[in-house]
């Protein structure tokens, strides 16, 4: 199937885009970002603080399988709805560093509008770190496999 | 040859970085690969001729089998490590989009 999400990135920036067109009127899409029981939804993740407004804030936190807790934290620096949010974001106890977040939202219909995403790292390094993560974890999903095999051949 | 451009047509293929995608997290003989798609058999054969002759793929032997996995030299290369990400990003939003539908019509 065709992904829909486009990702600009170039080469020696900090920065990076994601545009994503949805099958959604831009109050769902919008109300998707700001109600926490949906963000618990489509995030799969528990909610612990969400003050959506200008100079709110939120924190997130996900559990493992094996019960690891990982908190996911920022503040908002702006909030008009259906149309921005301003927010910075950061993966706790990890050394990711904190990124600035600009959402907007665009109504395309009546019944479709598009996300875009601006994700502002700390330096280019830290960018690349963050983009390679879902590649990494594929690898070493790839390793981990190839130990249980190995483990059972013993 | 010009093997960058080769390598770069590769990926340009939506099925060919479906497969890479595939075999990122476990290595897999053709097929359990063609298994996860529509395409004929000879069709993906022919992807994973393409995808092994500019190295993203290499092939093992393992008794009678012959597993595919991923060259992760050659995808560094490549620096396309835009599309593990952009697949994450994609499975996320098509997660949001189909709880807004159902919240859409519970009103």
């Amino acid at each position: 199937m065709e992904m829909k999400t486009q990702i600009h990135a170039e080469d020696g920036q900090q920065e990076l885009k994601i545009t994503r067109e949805f099958d959604l009127p831009v109050d769902l899409l919008f109300r998707a970002y700001v109600e926490p029981e949906l963000v618990e939804q489509w995030m799969g993740t528990k909610v612990l603080k969400l003050d959506a407004q200008k100079h709110g804030s939120y924190r997130f936190e996900t559990t493992d399988p094996k019960g690891n807790k990982y908190g996911f934290a920022g503040a908002i620096h702006e909030l008009v709805p259906e149309q921005k949010i301003v927010r910075t974001f950061e993966m706790e106890g990890t050394p990711m560093g904190v990124q600035l977040e600009f959402y907007y939202f665009e109504p395309l219909t009546e019944d479709t509008s598009k996300l875009t995403m601006h994700v502002i790292y700390e330096s280019i390094a830290q960018r690349d770190q963050v983009m390679q993560l879902p590649f990494k974890q594929g690898i070493n999903m790839a390793h981990k496999r190839l130990e249980e095999v190995l483990t059972k051949m013993k | 040859m010009n093997l960058r451009r080769d390598v770069f047509q590769a990926i340009a293929d939506p099925t060919r970085r479906a497969i890479l995608m595939l075999v990122a997290s476990q290595a897999m003989t053709a097929g359990a690969i063609a298994a996860n798609f529509d395409t004929a058999r000879p069709t993906v054969s022919k992807h994973l001729a393409i995808l092994t002759e500019c190295e993203l793929l290499k092939q093992e032997q393992n008794g009678r089998e012959i597993y595919y996995h991923l060259n992760p030299k050659k995808m560094k290369e490549v620096a396309d490590f835009i599309e593990p990400f952009r697949k994450m990003w994609d499975d996320r939003f098509n997660k949001l989009e189909s709880v807004m539908k159902q919240y859409k019509s519970k009103k």
